[in-house]
């Protein structure tokens, strides 16, 4: 770990202006993964601005029907929160899928976005890695790749983004609010975070000295039917090897509306509009799920350890649209119904 | 003493579950452990690790970290002189073949994370900035790490570490597995693991005057590290004391002194201050680990399931320094029936560092393969798991010829099945189903020796009828702290409140390093017989008081009870313990077990003396995705005398726990174009959470053993484990039908 100076702030505008537009400053606020990375010497920030007393912690209605989570917002009471429960329970369970309860009551919804992959090369100093150093090669396309991408992946970069609450967002449209000394400016969710392309060491469309206000999830919530199936290593404490944010608006039998997006595969969370625009209108059944499925893989790139991620996926797809469509009233999920639910 | 005698009265705790005796410490948070001892200028070490395999340091640079207020000094090759350059002296009670690895010794580099330097300063947080203002630079050698790219390569060791037992092929295994009527023939790979226990490996280094040292360091034996650090620094043994009254989990890593040890002690007596240095998650991944192992199972049955032949090839990977053996493939010479066993075991030196004992070494690793290869014989003969392994049962010890000490894996099976609804079983792989999930009933054998290692107590009797007794030896979670305390109240009939047990000494008298299940054994029979001197001497001393009820009775005639001596046939006659001691005047009466020779060994070299296991796991395999879940677990042991059920529980719970880690999540990855360990955190080096964990049912079976030693104990650390996970992936084929051969079953293999 590095050298650095800490301040507090109670402002927003205090924040925005103490940053120094160069890449030395860092805001904090749970630090579950950025204390992480400058205890591994990943992150060397030569200046820390604590935002936790910011105004940022509210979840509230929106003007437009829909609900704003505040960037500072903790995991936990974002998942537990009624209206979270009531209208977006993917929302809810994705976020529930993540980490571990002692984490979730740190990390806050802001820095759930900006959290960075766990590609174990990424975490390793000794190793050459892209994301870390530009230009110094990447480790993992011809080493251990087990928990890599298989999607939009480059030959600089195949990290994953490790998020399970970004993947249900992004299946909702949700829009991220930023604000920077230039003023305030919306990200569409699918434009927020990037593919790796030839600069992996960017994560995201955020500009330095921007700052996450808020998260705004839009009216419509799917909270009929939804399904988020995390498909992992062990049952709790372990990223996504492959995950569906599945949600349906049903007609009777058939389809009027699809979102799916998938986490564990690629650099971020996975959207695939034509295979969504594909099931408007079919009927709600496996085989239309399984041409979905092939659609949304139908470019996927295995490496020597993670070809089984193409399968998986496209079965993770179809298992979790057709428990989507079967879904019954769904029980409110506390920690204890959670758990259950995880139960065989 | 005979645990039977006084089960009618209180003071009787043998076989009782007493709760352990050390855990309102632990809970409360009062228990020290080695890195949380202080004193006031203490300095804190951080050590630098190498990002190569294989090379040479070409230059190190430590100008900019010690241009750091606060920062005293960096140690690395180019500044430590004057240590031994001998390996006798480097040599700890492992005793491994070879040359131990010497930190700072040369600029070589043997494996990655090799320690390089250490950087000492007035407070954690600046050594460990300072070290990353070290610059040291590299030139990189070719190396090789790949175990499965050099099968070939392997040699059969003359000779390994303590206990290491050469295996010994029997009959004509090759001409009888060809007439067998039935054969399976099958390779099984595991990769690496780390021990990983709870609390990171730290050293604290109180420096007194006079090169003077007090160490607490977390170890599995005191009077090995107090070794070690005298014969490396050249220190007189009453010079150095080294503590660890409590272990956070060690399981084989604490048996070997780390690195920790030789680089606190260094800079203690470099600096003449004291100095603690604690290892990082990252670096608990840089020294010994439970090998990586390929090996290759044939078997032979006649028609009727009888084994006709065995042949058990195991090829581990060991260090270019030291030559690492375990008794990886004996066991399958040993389980069964069988006249023609063919045993073969090689290693392959690779640029890493040296394998080191993990819990149940080389069964854990060997038995898994041979219940594996059971496994598929029984597919093979389409009869029944465990009916194959009552068809083969052996009641003497076929690769000695000669009988058990004890043994009742017989009623292992029985019970076992039993209590898990065995029976119920459909034989075809894929029959049974839950929804979603396939399930799957696997079953599977264990066996470990049961040791004895010379040990020995003393104890202190005052006249407040207060016991204290002490020994040389470990508490690594065990509850060696209170199975001691059972054994000592028991014996002089004193409340377990007024017996305190003490450990983790090297003033103490002699033990060895709590490992290989023999502590409960070995230390509790020391402890047995110093106490049976005191109660002796007690007695002497009770007969001699004025008015003495015990004149003219002896010892054989009296029990030793809830603090009083009363006599067998009149239990009028009696006297508090206490008042003997207060009445006689002594200021107390003290013991100790001199006799470092086991009684009995004459006779006990005529039998095996072995613990059993029998092992019914059930798994749910979600069909679509391959999750595979352990839902159920029933263990049933033959360890002899369980002088605690509760603490013995934990300790098979423990094991059973990582045997389905072992079955399916833990591996650390080694990236062979690296040559490195890439999963170094407890974040990607995954064990199974609390959610992975099924409904585990222990069963003891009575076994009574009259040879291994008076308490009839065999010991319980390793025996939990072995067998766990090959009755896992015997119960993931029967769910899916699909034999994964390569360790962990991770999802991507069976979905």
């Amino acid at each position: 770990m590095n050298r650095f100076s800490y301040t507090k702030t109670h402002t927003l505008e205090e924040a925005i202006h103490e940053v120094i537009p160069n890449d030395g400053t860092k805001f904090i606020a749970g630090g579950t993964n950025l204390i992480d990375l400058m205890r591994a010497n990943i992150e060397r920030p030569d200046h820390l601005i604590d935002i936790t007393h910011l105004d940022l912690h509210q979840i509230e209605e929106t003007e437009q029907g829909g609900l704003r989570l505040g960037a500072l917002a903790k995991n936990s009471d974002t998942a537990y929160h009624e209206l979270v429960q009531k209208r977006y329970p993917l929302l809810a369970k994705a976020i529930l899928a993540g980490a571990s309860p002692q984490l979730r009551n740190m990390a806050t919804n802001g820095g759930n976005l900006l959290q960075r992959t766990r590609c174990y090369y990424f975490y390793d100093t000794a190793t050459p890695c892209n994301k870390r150093i530009p230009g110094q090669g990447c480790s993992a396309i011809h080493g251990y790749n087990r928990i890599h991408a298989i999607l939009g992946t480059s030959d600089y970069c195949i990290a994953t983004h490790p998020s399970d609450m970004c993947v249900a967002l992004a299946a909702l449209d949700a829009i991220v609010n930023v604000k920077g000394r230039e003023g305030e400016r919306t990200i569409a969710f699918n434009d927020f975070h990037r593919l790796p392309d030839d600069a992996a060491h960017i994560d995201s469309t955020l500009r330095q000295g921007e700052l996450i206000t808020s998260i705004e999830l839009p009216a419509k919530g799917f909270e009929k039917h939804y399904q988020y199936v995390k498909v992992r290593d062990r049952r709790s404490y372990a990223f996504a090897l492959v995950s569906v944010a599945a949600a349906l608006n049903l007609d009777g039998d058939s389809i009027a509306e699809a979102r799916i997006a998938l986490g564990g595969v690629a650099h971020k969370p996975w959207r695939d509009v034509e295979a969504e625009t594909f099931l408007q209108g079919k009927v709600a059944e496996p085989e239309n799920f399984e041409k979905a499925a092939e659609m949304i893989l139908k470019e996927a790139k295995g490496y020597k350890y993670n070809m089984f991620k193409i399968e998986l996926a496209k079965r993770a797809i179809v298992r979790a649209l057709t428990e989507a469509r079967d879904l019954q009233t769904p029980e409110p999920l506390n920690c204890y119904t959670y758990n259950r639910h995880h139960q065989l | 003493m005979n645990a039977s005698n006084t089960t009618n009265t209180d003071t009787s705790y043998i076989g009782r579950p007493v709760n352990r005796v050390d855990g309102v410490l632990k809970v409360t948070g009062k228990a020290q452990y080695a890195g949380e001892y202080n004193t006031s200028g203490l300095l804190h070490g951080i050590v630098i690790c190498s990002p190569i395999p294989r090379g040479k340091i070409t230059s190190v640079s430590t100008s900019d970290a010690l241009k750091v207020k606060g920062v005293k000094k960096v140690f690395t090759h180019e500044n430590v002189k004057g240590l031994p350059w001998f390996d006798l002296s480097y040599k700890d009670m492992e005793l491994l073949p070879g040359s131990p690895f010497r930190p700072f010794y040369s600029n070589e580099i043997l494996f990655s994370q090799q320690p390089v330097a250490l950087v000492v300063a007035e407070s954690l947080e600046l050594a460990r900035y300072a070290s990353t203002l070290v610059r040291i630079q590299y030139e990189t050698a070719e190396f090789e790490t790949s175990l499965e790219r050099n099968l070939k390569k392997g040699f059969t060791p003359r000779r390994g570490k303590t206990g290491y037992e050469k295996p010994k092929s029997r009959g004509k295994a090759e001409r009888a597995l060809k007439k067998a009527d039935v054969k399976v023939e099958a390779a099984y790979f595991h990769g690496a693991e780390h021990h990983n226990p709870m609390e990171m490996f730290s050293s604290t280094v109180l420096y007194e005057n006079d090169d003077k040292l007090t160490i607490y360091d977390k170890t599995q034996g005191v009077l090995n590290s107090q070794s070690y650090v005298t014969r490396v620094f050249g220190l007189k043994s009453k010079n150095v004391r080294v503590l660890s009254p409590f272990v956070g989990g060690a399981f084989g890593s604490g048996l070997r002194p780390q690195y920790q040890l030789f680089m606190s002690v260094l800079a203690a007596l470099d600096l003449k201050q004291s100095v603690r240095v604690t290892l990082t998650r990252q670096q608990m991944f840089s020294f010994g680990h439970r090998p990586i192992t390929w090996q290759k199972l044939e078997l032979g049955a006649n028609k009727e399931g009888r084994l006709m032949g065995i042949s058990h090839t195991a090829i581990s990977e060991t260090s270019r320094f030291e030559t690492y053996t375990e008794n990886v493939v004996n066991w399958s010479g040993r389980l069964y029936e069988c006249e023609n066993v063919r045993l073969d075991y090689q290693l392959v030196p690779l640029d890493v560092n040296s394998p080191l004992d993990m819990r149940a070494p080389g069964a854990a690793t060997g038995v898994l393969a041979l219940e594996c290869a059971m496994d598929e014989l029984a597919y093979a003969l389409n009869i029944d798991p465990l009916e194959l392994r009552l068809k083969n049962y052996t009641e003497i010890d076929p690769a000695m010829k000669r009988a058990f000490s004890s043994k009742n894996l017989m009623d292992c099976y029985k019970q076992g099945a039993e209590h898990f609804g065995w029976e119920k079983r459909s034989y075809q792989p894929r029959s049974m189903k839950d929804g979603k999930h396939l399930i799957g009933w696997g079953m599977s054998s264990g066996m470990w020796d049961a040791m004895m290692m010379p040990a020995r107590a003393k104890a202190r009797l005052t006249p407040d009828g207060k016991l204290t007794v002490s020994s040389a030896t470990a508490d690594i979670g065990t509850g060696t702290y209170t199975i001691m305390t059972q054994i000592a109240a028991e014996t002089l009939g004193l409340p377990l409140n007024d017996v305190t047990f003490m450990l983790g000494d090297s003033s103490f008298v002699f033990a060895p390093f709590e490992g290989g299940s023999s502590t409960a054994a070995s230390v509790g029979t020391a402890v047995l017989y110093v106490c049976q001197n005191i109660k002796e001497e007690v007695f002497k001393l009770a007969q001699k008081i004025d008015g003495s009820p015990f004149h003219n009775t002896s010892i054989e005639k009296v029990v030793f009870a809830n603090g009083y001596i009363t006599s067998e046939d009149d239990p009028q006659q009696t006297i508090a313990i206490a008042e003997v001691l207060q009445r006689s005047g002594v200021k107390f009466i003290e013991e100790k077990s001199t006799d470092l020779k086991l009684k009995n060994l004459i006779k006990q070299g005529k039998y095996s003396r072995n613990t059993h296991s029998a092992v019914f796991v059930e798994v749910k395999v979600d069909e679509d995705l391959g999750m595979i879940s352990v839902t159920r677990v029933v263990s049933a042991v033959a360890a002899g005398t369980i002088i605690n059920p509760k603490t013995s529980r934990s300790q098979v719970l423990g094991g059973v726990i990582w045997g389905i880690s072992m079955a399916l999540h833990e591996d650390t990855f080694l990236d062979n174009n690296l040559g490195r360990f890439m999963n170094h955190d407890l974040a990607e080096y995954h064990i199974p959470v609390h959610a992975d964990n099924p409904e585990i049912e222990v069963i003891f079976v009575r076994e009574k053993d009259e040879i291994i030693n008076p308490l009839g104990v065999k010991g319980l650390g390793e025996i939990g484990i072995i067998g766990v996970a090959s009755a896992v992936a015997n119960a993931v084929f029967h769910a899916t039908g699909k034999r994964v051969r390569e360790f962990p079953i991770t999802l991507d293999k069976v979905f």
